[in-house]
């Protein structure tokens, strides 16, 4: 089989196509995206018709890829780190009923918040949940611990989180294929019930998956993605998870590091390789990427064992991406760095597209909130944030998909009028259309903007559910057809939008308006793809 | 062999097109390649990095080191200052003149070049207006590759087939445009930089 330069995204993707994957479900996300792109393009994945279409958002994309699963075939379904939040009640659940076909879940954390609102851990939902983790160090890894991932989901009967982050999703390297695996037949669980979760069937499902542990912690244990490099000097001893063992030998390129080594790629945390390292070495290092995980549950709550150094102590700055000057100081070595960057170096921030229809719609908002005074406008996550950020300063909110909508009703709620959300289309179809349902339910007094650009931009233009049917969704919900306006987001319509908006801002009830005009990037895309019809199949 | 690359520049201008060509004509060479690219948010007009790095040994880390990388391609003159804390002592830095100006306080320019001429290896040349010359205005990028060519441990003819295998796909005339601004820019810099044609 031949070798491939792949992202760490990719090698999933590739992985899980030579493992026998009959479908991948996911909702974009950086730095996630490039796994479903991946298998999208992938010549063998369109030949064997694995599905690959986007699903609404991360909860579905679970719960789909969990009833592939339930029909005995293998899937995966792939997120962002807080698409995990989006999908905790699924992916908590899939755990309790277990699978039928090998389920794995993928999931990208993003230390730095290079593209995203928090740096939150997978590694704890795959605790909470109780399923097997695994955390590749490099592409190659990514690649087979994908292709492994299902077998192993098969043999302990549950889902197998794949944790892995930006560094690795993002970097390419040469990974060597495996030979393809067939997809399964289908098949129901041997259980008929193994899947409902009613009180008396859950408590026996629950019990099963406690009484799994204990085959979960020996795989761990056993696995070879664990691994104890011996070491002379017993002075210190390193824990180093996933991608943070590449920067630990960064600082030895001869792999002469003189301490013990425990490498870590499987979870349940190894219990007797930790405990080796621990006894064995005066201290402990831990490097993560990622929240303090391992790090916590050494110490534990009193820190009353051997020092243990990492996050927690400062060793490693508490937040942020690992990388290997971190660890060079935390190993006492000294990093030379080159000249200091110039004080005329300005920051430059991303910024709306020239000829975004964005622009258009903020220039017209802010000229008709003028007349409304300040801080009334909720918004969401997608291109359309960056609203934020001078020249407009337009938008007041930026939480999590969907929130601008229920923020804005409960500020109506407590009084503000008017109350404004602005929301991108796949935003809106993600999770908007319930907290719309809640405007309509009690009939807020709500301006809904659905900045509709027919694509999911910000993560590259993936095609939105939202396309052609955004206004039939919103009078189905139940807002009233005539203040469910259209607009042509163009400089040349700058008055009659600020009109349309300033009517609709006084309305006493639910009002969406929708300024639709295509996302310049995909039209600039389309038609280059046009004019060169290149055939984009690998 | 070992070389360490950061490549610079604003989202859109085209530095994983001269990482991916790089990389392809590190696999011809059957070199160890990691490259860490920006994919999501920054991409939207923001500024962008991508870290290279080229061995004949394994590689370990996807990050460069501060203060380790050997050369820094930049399509951007401000953004190619972003980067020197990366930048070894006899490392070069090799970048375009043409601002790219989409922020209110953008530098003036003649601050920026004495910055850039401080630095005892440099290669400062205006990629856009070498494309245009050889009528591939859109391929500054390759303009830049092929100044920093003398730099690279891989012989040329490797960054032409790797150009070869990226555009192929869109046809002869891509690939040939391609080409050409290679060309130019490494004749610009073995012509103006006596370090580099030595190389
Ligand atoms: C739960 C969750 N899933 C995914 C993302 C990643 N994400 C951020 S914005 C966005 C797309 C927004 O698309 P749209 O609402 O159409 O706005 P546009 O960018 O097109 O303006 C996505 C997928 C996220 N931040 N949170």
């Amino acid at each position: 089989m031949e070798k491939l330069l792949l992202l760490g995204a990719e090698a999933i993707a590739q992985g899980a196509i030579d493992g026998g994957m009959s479908g991948v479900y996911a909702y974009p996300g950086t730095p996630s995206t490039e796994i479903t792109e991946y298998v999208q393009k992938n010549k063998t994945a369109i030949e064997k018709n694995i599905h690959r279409n986007w699903s609404a958002n991360e909860k579905t994309a679970v719960e789909a890829a969990l009833g592939m699963s339930y029909a005995g075939k293998r899937a995966m379904a792939c997120m962002k780190h807080v698409g995990l939040n989006v999908a905790a009640d699924a992916f908590i659940n899939s755990a309790i009923t277990g699978v039928n076909g090998g389920l794995v879940v993928a999931v990208a954390d993003d230390p730095s918040m290079h593209s995203s609102q928090n740096e939150q851990d997978s590694r704890f939902y795959g605790k909470f949940s109780m399923i097997p983790m695994l955390e590749p160090s490099n592409q190659q890894e990514a690649y087979n611990m994908t292709y492994e991932g299902f077998e192993l989901s098969e043999k302990l009967g549950v889902p197998v989180l794949i944790r892995f982050t930006t560094r690795l999703s993002h970097s390419r390297a040469g990974v060597q294929r495996k030979e393809i695996k067939n997809q399964n037949q289908l098949s129901y669980p041997k259980d008929p019930i193994q899947f409902v979760l009613l009180p008396f069937n859950a408590r026996k499902r629950y019990n099963s998956l406690l009484g799994k542990q204990a085959l979960m912690e020996e795989d761990a244990e056993n696995s070879k993605h664990n691994i104890y490099y011996e070491g002379k000097d017993k002075s210190l001893g390193i824990i180093a998870c996933g991608i943070a063992h590449n920067y630990l030998i960064e600082n030895y390129p001869n792999r002469d590091c003189p301490y013990p080594i425990l490498k870590i790629g499987q979870y349940p945390m190894p219990f007797s390789k930790i405990e080796k390292i621990v006894n064995e070495c005066e201290e402990v290092l831990l490097l993560e990427d990622g929240y303090p995980f391992v790090e916590e549950q050494l110490r534990g709550f009193l820190n009353k064992s051997k020092k243990i150094k990492g996050r927690l102590d400062n060793t490693i700055p508490r937040a942020g991406e690992l990388n290997p000057d971190h660890v060079a100081k935390a190993l006492g070595k000294e990093v030379k760095a080159g000249l200091n960057i110039p004080s005329l170096v300005a920051n430059r921030p991303p910024e709306l597209c020239l000829g975004c229809a964005h622009r258009d719609v903020y220039n017209a908002l802010n000229e008709t909130m003028k007349e409304h005074g300040k801080q009334k406008v909720f918004s969401d996550i997608g291109c359309y944030t960056l609203g934020a950020l001078p020249p407009w300063n337009a938008i007041h909110s930026c939480v999590d998909m969907g929130a601008s909508i229920t923020m804005a009703k409960g500020a109506a709620d407590a009084g503000v009028h008017p109350s404004v959300a602005v929301i991108g289309d796949s935003t809106f179809t993600h999770s908007g259309m319930t907290a719309l349902l809640d405007c309509v339910y009690e009939n807020t007094s709500v301006t809904v903007i659905i900045a509709d650009n027919a694509t999911t931009a910000m993560t590259g233009g993936q095609a939105s559910h939202a396309t052609g049917r955004l206004e039939e969704i919103c009078i189905g919900l139940g807002v009233k057809p005539e203040h469910v306006k259209v607009l042509t987001p163009l400089p040349k319509y700058h008055g009659e939008m600020v009109k349309i908006l300033r009517e609709e801002l006084v309305y006493e009830g639910v009002s969406v308006i929708i300024p639709r005009r295509e996302c310049i990037q995909t039209v600039t895309k389309s038609k280059k793809e046009k004019k060169v019809k290149t055939e984009e199949i690998i | 062999m070992k070389s360490d690359i950061i490549l610079s520049g604003v989202g859109g201008q085209g530095i994983l097109s001269i990482a991916a060509t790089i990389g392809m004509a590190a696999l011809e060479n059957k070199l160890y390649l990691k490259q860490a690219e920006v994919h999501g948010m920054s991409q939207r007009g923001g500024a962008v990095q991508s870290h290279l790095r080229i061995s004949v040994n394994e590689i370990a880390s996807d990050l460069i080191p501060l203060g380790k990388a050997d050369l820094i391609i930049s399509v951007e003159p401000m953004e190619s200052l972003r980067y020197l804390p990366y930048l070894s002592k006899e490392g070069w830095l090799v970048t375009n003149t043409t601002p790219f100006v989409n922020i209110p306080d953008y530098p003036e320019m003649e601050n920026v070049i004495s910055e850039i001429e401080k630095l005892p290896h440099h290669i400062a040349i205006n990629a856009d207006e070498i494309a245009k010359r050889v009528k591939s205005p859109r391929s500054s990028n390759m303009v830049m590759l092929g100044a920093a060519s003398p730099f690279l441990d891989i012989p040329y003819e490797c960054l032409e087939n790797g150009i070869k295998k990226i555009f192929g796909s869109k046809g002869e005339k891509i690939v040939n445009v391609n080409i050409e601004a290679l060309k130019a820019g490494r004749k610009f810099a073995i012509e103006h930089t006596p370090v580099a044609s030595k190389r």
